[in-house]
């Protein structure tokens, strides 16, 4: 296993890691794009039918099964509000509605 | 065991005993020997690696450098136009600190075409962050071979290396080499251990990221501070090396190796400066002009980079007048090791007088006479400060 | 745990900074679903590498490792190796770059790495075009789209040559899988990239990846456009087992979905159709795209 602290560097305020290797652990998401759109995708889980389409093709990976009842919803914290959900969702539950300021 | 070798197979020889776990090389003359023996031994057992015959330079050390970065011991060796069909590798290896190791047989670069020894390939590459060391003889050539992977695998350093002999000058020659046994090897240089580099699904990690404006210089700073405190440890290495392994052939090595060899420099009042097997040919000059009462001797650069300014300027303390003896160019500057050395020497009080001497380009053979022409004119001061010694 | 057929973990983390809409990383999703986890990845210069690994953040959930742009392969090979040494032969190596890295520039080492027989897979995410630097051609842009450097204009109609024919070149060295899918087809996709990965010996695939900046479209069209591609016979979906052909869909010549309808939707083919459309140039392609087809199911019937 890499000790990080042994691979660390602090030059001035900046630190870098040697070779400038990093833990994939996924850490993209520290950075919420879902401040990029202008339109969000609003589900009506009443018509949905929890098929998966929009989980499958979303670009970001942010649409999950709620807890609850397994049905789908996007995380605004990522949604780049690109529209492909509307479209693929077979019984078109999902509706693009302008983003809020 | 001594034997009588080639230089080249004295490599592989050297390659054999410190046992990489991938070899990805691409045939170039004057290299190939180097890679058809290590094929030789593949193919008898006697050399378990996994052998990657790949379809060019770029590939050879790419392959090289995804072995490396999964954590495992890799080398390869070129030389001329396929060290500069690399040479964007070059820069990736040294950023992502990985310890690839590398033989250059130096050879003239294109164009025109020309397939004999000068040092302009390894030259275009001391920019590129790799520590570069330069060999005069075969024994040189094993030893430094075997001592370059300890550089390079050092904690403090990972950083890539390139050992470079001249070629068919030397890479062709036959000569008396001293080898180590397997033991020998396995005590002095350890099995590599990554600190930062592995592929592993049980430790993923991401290598060869993007550097933005706001990280890329504090990057470049670590990389610049590792080469800097590799100086320290190729000097341990060397001093390990000879404690070990004390010289075996009179005149195969320097008794000691350092980043500097010193030849008759104590009283002398000209110095030569330079590197690799036309280091030789100077030698016995030097011994003929010392026999007629001539104060010359010898600096012979073995570390190229880092740069070892301190022991050059030790080397140069008492020296009036120094000629840098080269084969290479910086076309519309003149000869590198010649700006270096300058830049070295630029603060010192009574600064010695500095010639550059341009010889041996493209295989033209270095004679004696080339080098008494030298001495006399350095001494004398005759002719411009640089001369090409047709 | 599987969601409409696919494994519910994801190894490709939101936040990432490709364009909304990007059919490249949908490509990931799919092609990191088909890996696993036991996976080494190995990445060339291109739009996915760029905004999935700004540092000091990383998308990633799988080892991962960017060389340069045109030795992805060859540094596939190296790892493949070096996990040979290590005895380690059940970690999967799968190599990606886009159409740039892998038509173009780092043709030649992966023909090397296909002659040698390394056991890896190599899937390109197919943009048709080198998007991250801008747009321009490559050698897998389509005949008659236009990018930057091949612009449509008074005296051009586009890219002047026809799409190299990568699957069957890759199959020609002896490849024991070789496929070409959608990510309009999702779980074809998944099965195929699966397929591959666990082919033993050098296995490609062919991804189409719909670019909204690039192809300019509304980026709520990516998957449309990549289902339309495929059924129109422009992007066949099929495979070539131990050379012989094998096609998924379409698989009838003359029921093919009309070419314009996914020319025209299309910022690239726009000049095509506007201000009148070019009856040469678009019946070419047409003429084409059913030659391609042809082709294929002819092989497939003569057990080729």
């Amino acid at each position: 296993m890499v000790e990080w602290d042994k691979i660390t560097y602090k030059i001035g305020d900046v630190e870098v890691t040697m070779g400038a290797v990093l833990p994939s652990d996924g850490s993209a998401a520290n950075t919420k794009t879902g401040g990029w759109k202008s339109m969000r995708p609003v589900t009506d889980h009443e018509k949905c039918t929890a098929c998966g389409m929009c989980w499958t093709f979303c670009p970001e990976a942010c649409i999950h099964p709620r807890e609850e009842d397994g049905k789908f919803q996007a995380d605004y914290d990522y949604c780049k509000g690109c529209g492909i959900c509307p479209q693929v969702c077979p019984v078109k539950c999902i509706e693009m509605v302008p983003e809020e300021k | 065991m001594k034997e009588l070798i080639e230089a080249s197979h004295a490599i592989a020889e050297a390659v054999k005993v410190v046992k990489p776990d991938v070899i990805a090389a691409y045939p170039i003359t004057p290299q190939t020997h180097i890679v058809e023996r290590l094929s030789d031994f593949v193919a008898d057992g006697d050399l378990k690696t996994e052998y990657v015959n790949v379809e060019s330079e770029f590939s050879a050390l790419s392959a090289c450098l995804g072995a490396s970065a999964t954590g495992v011991r890799s080398y390869t060796a070129t030389a001329s136009q396929g060290l500069s069909l690399m040479d964007e590798v070059l820069y990736i290896v040294s950023g992502m600190r990985l310890p690839i190791c590398m033989t250059i047989v130096n050879r003239a670069l294109s164009a025109p075409i020309s397939i004999w020894n000068d040092h302009q390939d390894s030259m275009t590459a001391r920019d590129a962050g790799w520590i570069q060391l330069y060999g005069e003889t075969a024994q040189e050539g094993y030893d430094l071979t075997v001592m370059q992977f300890k550089m390079s695998e050092d904690h403090r350093v990972l950083l890539p290396s390139m050992m470079c002999i001249d070629g068919f000058t030397l890479s062709h020659v036959y000569e008396p080499v001293c080898t180590l046994t397997d033991e020998q090897v396995r005590d002095f240089l350890p099995a590599y251990k990554p600190l930062h580099a592995v592929l592993d699904p049980d430790d993923p990690l991401t290598q060869g990221p993007i550097g933005f404006p706001s990280h890329f210089m504090e990057f470049r700073r670590t990389q610049e501070l590792a080469m800097r405190e590799s100086l320290k440890v190729i000097e341990e290495v060397y001093n390990d090396f000879n404690k070990r392994f004390p010289m075996e052939i009179p005149d195969s090595r320097p008794e000691k190796y350092a980043h500097l060899e010193q030849y008759h420099i104590e009283d002398a009042e000209v110095i030569l400066v330079a590197m690799g097997s036309v280091c030789g040919t100077i030698k016995d000059a030097i011994d003929e002009q010392r026999a007629k009462g001539v104060k010359v001797g010898l600096v012979k650069i073995i570390t190229h980079r880092p740069f070892p300014f301190e022991a050059l300027r030790a080397s140069l303390k008492n020296a009036q007048k120094v000629a840098i003896i080269e084969k290479a160019i910086s076309p519309g500057l003149g000869g590198p090791v010649f700006g270096e050395i300058a830049s070295a020497l630029y603060d010192k009080e009574d600064r010695p007088e500095l010639r550059n001497f341009i010889v041996g380009l493209g295989g033209r053979d270095v004679r004696l006479n080339h080098v008494e022409k030298i001495i006399e004119m350095t001494k004398t001061g005759e002719g411009n400060k640089e001369e090409w010694m047709f | 745990m599987a969601i409409a057929g696919l494994p519910e973990e994801e190894y490709f983390s939101p936040g990432h900074r490709a364009c909304a809409g990007c059919g490249a990383a949908i490509a990931m999703r799919l092609i990191t679903k088909a890996a696993g986890k036991d996976t080494i990845l190995v990445e060339s210069t291109g739009c996915i590498e760029v905004v999935s690994t700004p540092y000091p953040e990383t998308a990633w959930k799988l080892p991962w490792i960017h060389g340069a742009f045109e030795n992805n392969s060859s540094i596939g090979a190296g790892i493949e190796r070096a996990l040979k040494a290590l005895g380690k032969e059940d970690v999967n190596v799968v190599v990606f770059g886009g159409d740039g890295a892998t038509y173009d520039i780092g043709f030649g080492a992966i023909s090397g790495v296909f002659e040698r027989g390394h056991n890896l897979t190599y899937i390109c995410y197919d943009n048709e075009a080198y998007m991250n630097t801008g747009i321009q051609r490559s050698s897998s842009t389509p005949f008659g789209a236009s990018t930057s450097t091949s612009p449509s204009g008074k005296e051009s109609f586009g890219k002047h040559e026809w799409k190299k024919d990568i699957v069957h070149i890759m199959a020609m060295h002896g490849s024991p899988y070789c496929a070409q899918t959608s990510i309009g087809f999702p779980q074809d996709a998944y099965k195929k990239i699966k397929t591959a990965i666990e082919t033993e010996g050098p296995a490609y695939v062919n991804l189409f990846a719909p670019c909204p900046t690039g192809w300019r479209h509304d980026s709520a069209l990516t998957v449309e456009i990549a289902k339309l591609a495929v059924d129109t016979g422009v992007y066949p979906i099929y495979e070539i087992i131990n050379g012989k052909h094998k096609i998924t869909r379409p698989s009838d010549v003359e029921k093919l979905k009309p070419l314009e309808d996914y020319l025209k939707i299309q910022g690239r083919f726009r000049h095509l159709f506007k201000p009148e459309k070019n009856e040469e140039v678009v019946g070419k392609i047409q003429e084409q795209v059913k030659a391609n087809l042809e082709y294929i199911l002819k092989c497939q019937e003569s057990g080729l």
